[in-house]
């Protein structure tokens, strides 16, 4: 788990019935490197990005972000409705136990009322999972995967393959959806309109508007997601997903259906990203001249296996990602 | 919001003073809420002494009628929040309201024995019934859409049947009777059968608080959250949303206006049982809320407004009309027998004619009336078929309702 690298894959994979969709891949993503995952459909590429952003829990492997592991198959998750049922349980026995020694009508009251809060406690920290309680599970050995959320909270921000904006959403409110795990103000905030809860608001619409003249949406935050132009989605979508100050970010096929114009313009920020932002960018991509172009390293699977992985160069030249892609030359 | 409405329909030259207003509103909502809501009081004050409501009843009755109103107010209110901005079909919602009644009723009557002081009752009924739901919640919501609904089915029916059943506790069929009437407050004055004025007054007040706080909750970065979850549940996840508190912290606001709710509305009725809090309940309320506006706070509850003096007044004028005229057939039906046939019916044109509801959210009319809209990017087509295939799923609903019987 070294600190140069911000994600480390050992030997994931993935089953889906018969079929193995990721086999066995190592994979490692430098610090503030572009590394890029190509290979033909059906690969395995947007798999192993739902694996990593938690969708997807892997059949076999694991994966460490920024140092700790955070995706891996579930290690003795039947004990977890033990833990919850484990305190109201000893509330209960206490309350018990209290009414044999003849304690009088109201004590037994209170100790079944407070079994129930209890246990009710118990239910929505589990079923919310917050940090602490993963931490407190990992030390009793329970081991369950980072939902996507989790991995949000951690770090990670992604897009995805086919645009899934809140269509009905404004740009801004898109962006501000974005932000939601780097908010603080709780319900009671909003409840009360406390002055943390409006100062909060105040400061994360104008880093909103910063975030969307980044990325080159300047003046659209009113406007309705669904009805920018295709181009403008997809820049959104990366808007979106920077609003959570990710460390890593994942795009699926940013430049999918993109004209050579807006290919190029899309190509400069995603490298102005690293540049401002200092991200490390994951990108699955099928257009060879941004792949070529912008990525440090290149990782080439085919039929769910990693097959070649090094520098654009070594890529291009490599017989095996030539035969996967072009088929074997004959004999 | 309303200052992007300004913004688009009046591209050059100083917004309408329309515009303006609304722009006020927005950035001072809670005090444009207590200044509409006084208004309306005021207005409901006077329109039962002028015609033509004078002709039809006296004050009181109409004050009586209006202060049960409140009660299906705040409960479309709530049902707002899981079904309009989380979009969490819940068809068992007269559950909380049911049990928010039973906890004022446990409380608060000779059969329990005790009499507490009515506004923090309030409060306890709402926590009790907000505990309600979210252990109903916990285990449940990772269930999505039919499912969700199904499951919230059978909880709106087993409540009543356990109340129903456990006889040695609830009483039965009877339900526990003789509920304490809350005590004298300062300015409103004393609550008895024969002052519905001051029921009137205290709901007025109650509706306020809970349209103010549901407001803050709707413009929060939580209610944010709701409508993300509405519209995309996968991709809110993957932007840090926690989706099973953010749902969770939905139903248990929904449980929570309803437990208020019931806590009024035991107090007004002094008498709780199981048949008060049936499917019908559940059904409409839902119909309130699809007729008002889903999504929009201030739209539901007006919705919820009129539906209620439909069926408690408007029905038996229709029949006096009807009677008086002596159409041949006509005279003879009583149409109070037939008001789930006519709101089913009232559902089903809605859904064809006008989907968004009486007075819709900003939000849902952009999603339903996409033709008009400005040409968007080529998934428009995606979205009226999703628009229309919604309306049909909430069509189906007044469509089952039909054969409940009343």
């Amino acid at each position: 788990m070294s600190d140069e690298h911000v994600l480390e894959a050992h030997r994931v994979t993935k089953r889906f019935g018969g079929l193995v969709a990721v086999h066995a891949v190592d994979f490692t993503i430098p610090d503030r490197s572009i590394v890029s995952l190509i290979g033909p459909n059906g690969a395995g590429k947007t798999t192993f990005f739902n694996i990593i952003a938690g969708i997807y829990d892997p059949t076999d492997g694991r994966i460490d972000f920024r140092g700790s592991t955070m995706i891996a198959h579930a290690r003795r998750a039947w004990l977890e409705p033990f833990v919850w049922l484990l305190i109201p349980v000893i509330v209960g026995i206490l309350t018990a136990v209290v009414g044999a020694l003849g304690a009088p009508g109201g004590v037994i009251a209170i100790g079944l009322f407070a079994t129930i809060i209890v246990l009710l406690v118990t239910l929505v920290t589990g079923v919310a999972r917050g940090p602490a309680y993963q931490r407190f599970l990992r030390r009793l050995g329970i081991f369950r995967s980072a939902r996507p959320n989790d991995m949000v909270v951690a770090g990670l921000g992604r897009t995805f393959q086919n645009i899934r904006l809140f269509p009905n959403m404004t740009a801004r409110e898109n962006v501000l959806v974005g932000m939601h795990s780097r908010l603080a103000a709780s319900w009671i905030d909003a409840l009360l309109s406390t002055r943390r809860n409006r100062a909060e608001e105040e400061r994360a619409r104008k880093r909103a508007e910063e975030l969307l003249t980044l990325v080159g949406l300047k003046g659209t935050g009113d406007q309705l997601a669904k009805n920018l132009p295709y181009g403008d989605q997809r820049r959104l979508e990366i808007a979106r997903a920077i609003g959570s100050d990710p460390v890593l970010l994942l795009l699926d096929e940013p430049t999918a259906g993109m004209n050579p114009n807006e290919t190029a313009g899309l190509t400069a920020l995603i490298g102005r990203l690293r540049a401002e932002l200092g991200l490390t960018i994951l990108l699955i991509e099928h257009d060879m001249k941004v792949v070529m172009g912008i990525s440090d390293r290149v990782t080439v699977l085919d039929h769910g296996e990693k097959i070649a992985e090094g520098t654009p160069d070594e890529i291009r030249r490599d017989p095996k990602v030539i035969e996967a892609y072009l088929g074997a030359p004959p004999v | 919001m309303s200052a992007t409405i300004a913004a688009r329909t009046s591209p050059a030259g100083p917004p309408s003073p329309r515009a303006r207003i609304e722009d006020l509103a927005t950035r001072h909502r809670s005090s444009a809420i207590v200044v509409g809501m006084l208004i309306i009081a005021v207005g409901l004050i006077v329109l039962p002494k002028i015609p033509p409501l004078s002709l039809i009843d006296r004050e009181d009755p109409w004050y009586d009628t209006f202060a049960n109103a409140g009660v299906y107010i705040l409960l479309a209110m709530g049902l707002n929040v899981v079904v309009g901005l989380a979009g969490l079909l819940d068809l068992g919602y007269a559950a909380f309201f049911a049990i928010g009644s039973y906890t004022y009723a446990y409380s608060n009557s000779p059969f329990a024995g005790t009499d507490f002081p009515f506004l923090p009752m309030l409060l306890v009924g709402a926590s009790v019934a907000a505990v309600f739901g979210i252990a109903l919640g916990a285990p449940t919501l990772r269930l999505r859409g039919d499912y969700l609904a199904i499951m919230t089915l059978g909880f709106g029916e087993i409540v009543p049947i356990v109340f129903l059943n456990l006889d040695t506790w609830t009483l039965g069929t009877n339900g526990i009777g003789g509920i304490y009437r809350p005590d004298p407050l300062p300015l409103i004055g004393e609550f008895t059968p024969l002052t519905p004025f001051a029921y009137f007054i205290l709901m007025v007040g109650i509706v306020t608080v809970a349209m103010i706080l549901l407001y803050r909750m709707q413009d929060s970065r939580i209610g944010r959250a709701w409508n993300a979850i509405r519209e995309d549940e996968l991709a809110a996840a993957a932007n840090g949303i926690n989706t099973v508190t953010t749902k969770l912290l939905a139903f248990a606001i929904g449980a929570t206006t309803a437990g208020l709710a019931g806590v009024f509305n035991a107090s007004k009725l002094t008498i709780v049982s199981p048949e008060q809090f049936g499917f019908a309940v559940s059904f409409i309320v839902l119909a309130m809320v699809i007729l008002g506006g889903m999504g929009n706070i201030w739209g539901v509850a007006v919705g919820a407004f009129i539906v209620y003096e439909i069926q408690v007044q408007g029905f038996k004028q229709l029949n006096k009309v009807v009677e008086g005229l002596a159409i041949p057939v006509l005279k003879d039906v009583n149409f109070t027998d037939y008001q789930y046939l006519l709101f089913g019916g009232a559902l089903v044109l809605m859904m064809l004619f006008r989907p968004e509801g009486l007075f819709p959210s900003q939000r849902r009319r952009r999603e339903l009336h996409i033709a008009e809209e400005l040409a968007g990017p080529a998934d428009d087509e995606i979205d009226v078929a999703a628009g229309a295939a919604m309306a049909g799923s909430l069509g189906a609903t007044p469509g089952s309702g039909e054969d409940q019987p009343g």
